[in-house]
């Protein structure tokens, strides 16, 4: 039973269709990564599946209940930072976890809460005011306060913004723990592509409030083809072998480097034609990025 | 639903914008009983020196009795002002802190939050009340003593005798509790229809200063309405001060003389306070969070 499931949900504010015929479902336990460009329809999705705004239609189910029947008892399993962390600015750290601890509903111990803010990196600040923090910090407080009630589901929605590479890294691993330490399903939305592109086991991309692709990672990566980036310890000869062989319709030309676009099953083929040509391989990566992809198909759908 | 309540007492009190009202009403409390402390005889013979040809007023006029009907006089319009401060920030500075959208998700109602929320905003207005009771009652029957409580209506006075006081003032701040639980009802009103704070607050004084605007105005056209206005009855707990006499105009003691107005007063405010908290739950019920 997966543990998100939107049928077809639409979301009109006026003549303005934000989000349309949308469907997609979370399984149990994985990080499923939510891309879209800004105003693409990824927070008003999300805010619809914590029931703070009313689906025009559709139909979301979660943990197999109806999301407006049961919502009270969902939100007990949910945790969730939308958007940006809102704070209460006259509260400490400390404080906010254990008002929101409170409010879950659950028995939350003094050493979770520590925990938690240890979880977060935020040990050292636990009685310092909310006011006082740097967005990172208010970011970081934000998730503390989706995690703290330990829920089964948790939903972040752009959770590395105003983050330094470090703090980008560290709730990565987080979020990376969470699905497989603990056994918790993700909905991870972002702006930063890679991040997405090295933690989610599933993506969903939507563009204008319109699906446009959805798998696996690695497949949405590589739908049809993939590019590779070949390092031999001969590249020139390499490229001549390859410039002559069946290989020469998916060789690119680039300045640095030999890159080749060719169909999946005939990796395999151009790795031991090279072998055979008998040129050292030193690797044989593929360079498809996420990015790439989202660019691609999001313009072709412009 | 209690804990819900006990977290938004918690964070009323950690606000430091809470105490502002109570450090308004104290500093007004005590530069009004300084000055009539200090200059307090020539207060009450210019009070009286229409009368004083015809009336020879035996004991202490300016006693504790006095100067606390005047302080509410001169209290309750304003209070209302620094009541709206807190109770039309309730939703709407939530939703401008974007603190609202994480209430919202967790394992409560949107009608448990509007409900928790108004009874915090209402323990806090009652707060105040008692703040202004113990400033303006308790310590002004310290500071100038207890005697009869003579007021001067618009045409006749009232002669209260002490024994007779206290009791009234219990009642006429009940009755103002309801009439800024009304105010406490509008203000949640207004802050469910915005996503900032200031809106919600100078709507609220807005609506305040135009409905008394039009329930003391006496034009026929609005003495249609007037009956059915919150601010014509919300300084009705002077009714409590107006004493029934014998045929020999002698005070009965421990007597209203128009306790169906008190009645209808208060049932006209508590039918406010229903309908704007009605309203707003339903609002919020069907508000889409954007904020």
């Amino acid at each position: 039973m997966p543990v998100i499931q939107v049928q077809s949900i639409c979301k009109n504010f006026g003549s303005l269709e934000a989000v349309k015929d949308l469907s997609f479902e979370v399984k149990e336990g994985e990080i499923f990564g939510f891309l879209g460009q800004n105003g693409s329809g990824k927070s008003t999705t999300i805010r619809m599946l914590l029931s703070l705004i009313h689906p025009s239609s559709g139909h979301i189910e979660i943990f197999g209940q109806d999301i407006t029947a049961h919502r009270n008892q969902i939100a007990k399993k949910m945790g969730a930072i939308i958007e940006r962390p809102d704070l209460y600015p006259y509260l400490t750290a400390k404080e906010h976890l254990q008002l929101f601890a409170k409010l879950s509903q659950k028995k939350i111990s003094a050493s979770q809460i520590e925990h938690t803010l240890q979880q977060v990196g935020l040990s050292n600040r636990a009685s310092d005011k909310a006011q006082t923090f740097s967005l990172g910090m208010k970011q970081r407080l934000g998730i503390a306060i989706a995690l703290v009630h330990q829920p089964e589901l948790v939903i972040l929605d752009e959770p590395t913004n105003g983050l330094d590479p470090q703090g980008i890294a560290d709730i990565r691993h987080l979020i990376k723990d969470l699905a497989k330490e603990e056994g918790k399903t993700v909905l991870v939305s972002s702006h930063l592509l890679t991040e997405i592109e090295q933690m989610a086991h599933q993506i969903l991309i939507i563009h204008q409030g319109k699906k446009i692709a959805m798998g696996p990672t690695a497949t949405l990566l590589d739908p049809t083809k993939s590019l590779m980036k070949l390092s031999t310890s001969n590249d020139a000869a390499a490229r001549e072998k390859l410039a002559s062989s069946e290989f020469a319709a998916y060789l690119l030309e680039r300045e640095e480097g030999i890159y080749i676009t060719l169909p999946t099953e005939q990796i395999a083929a151009l790795h031991q034609y090279i072998v055979n040509a008998q040129i050292p391989i030193l690797s044989l990566e593929s360079k498809r990025s996420l990015e790439d992809y989202f660019l691609q198909i999001t313009s072709q759908s412009n | 639903m209690w804990s819900i309540i006990q977290i938004e007492l918690y964070k009323i009190y950690k606000r430091p914008r809470t105490y502002i009202a109570f450090g308004a009403i104290a500093a007004l409390i005590w530069v009004i009983q300084m000055g009539l402390k200090i200059d307090g005889e020539a207060y009450a013979a210019f009070l009286m020196k229409d009368i004083n040809n015809t009336l020879v007023v035996d004991g202490k006029v300016l006693n504790g009795y006095l100067i606390c009907y005047i302080l509410l006089q001169l209290l309750l319009v304003h209070v209302p002002l620094l009541v709206a401060l807190i109770a039309a920030d309730m939703l709407s500075g939530e939703a401008n802190l974007g603190t609202l959208r994480l209430l919202f998700t967790t394992p409560y109602s949107r009608t448990q939050w509007v409900l928790a929320k108004f009874i915090a905003a209402s323990i806090y207005t009652i707060l105040l009340l008692i703040w202004l009771a113990a400033l303006a009652l308790f310590l002004s029957m310290f500071i100038f003593g207890t005697d009869d409580l003579f007021l001067m209506k618009s045409n006749y006075v009232v002669l209260i005798e002490s024994q007779d006081v206290f009791w009234r003032y219990v009642g006429a701040f009940v009755f103002a509790s309801f009439s800024l639980l009304t105010v406490t009802a509008l203000g949640f009103l207004m802050s469910s229809l915005a996503n900032n704070s200031i809106g919600p607050i100078v709507a609220t004084i807005s609506a305040i200063v135009f409905f008394t605007i039009l329930s003391t105005l006496n034009i026929p056209l609005f003495n249609v309405i007037k009956p059915y206005l919150f601010t014509t009855h919300m300084n009705n707990w002077k009714e409590f001060f107006d004493i029934q006499v014998t045929d020999n105009n002698e005070a009965i003691t421990g007597s209203i003389l128009n306790i169906q107005k008190i009645k209808t007063s208060l049932i006209v405010l508590s039918v406010h306070i229903i309908l704007f908290v009605g309203a707003s739950v339903v609002i919020m019920k069907k508000k889409d969070v954007l904020s």
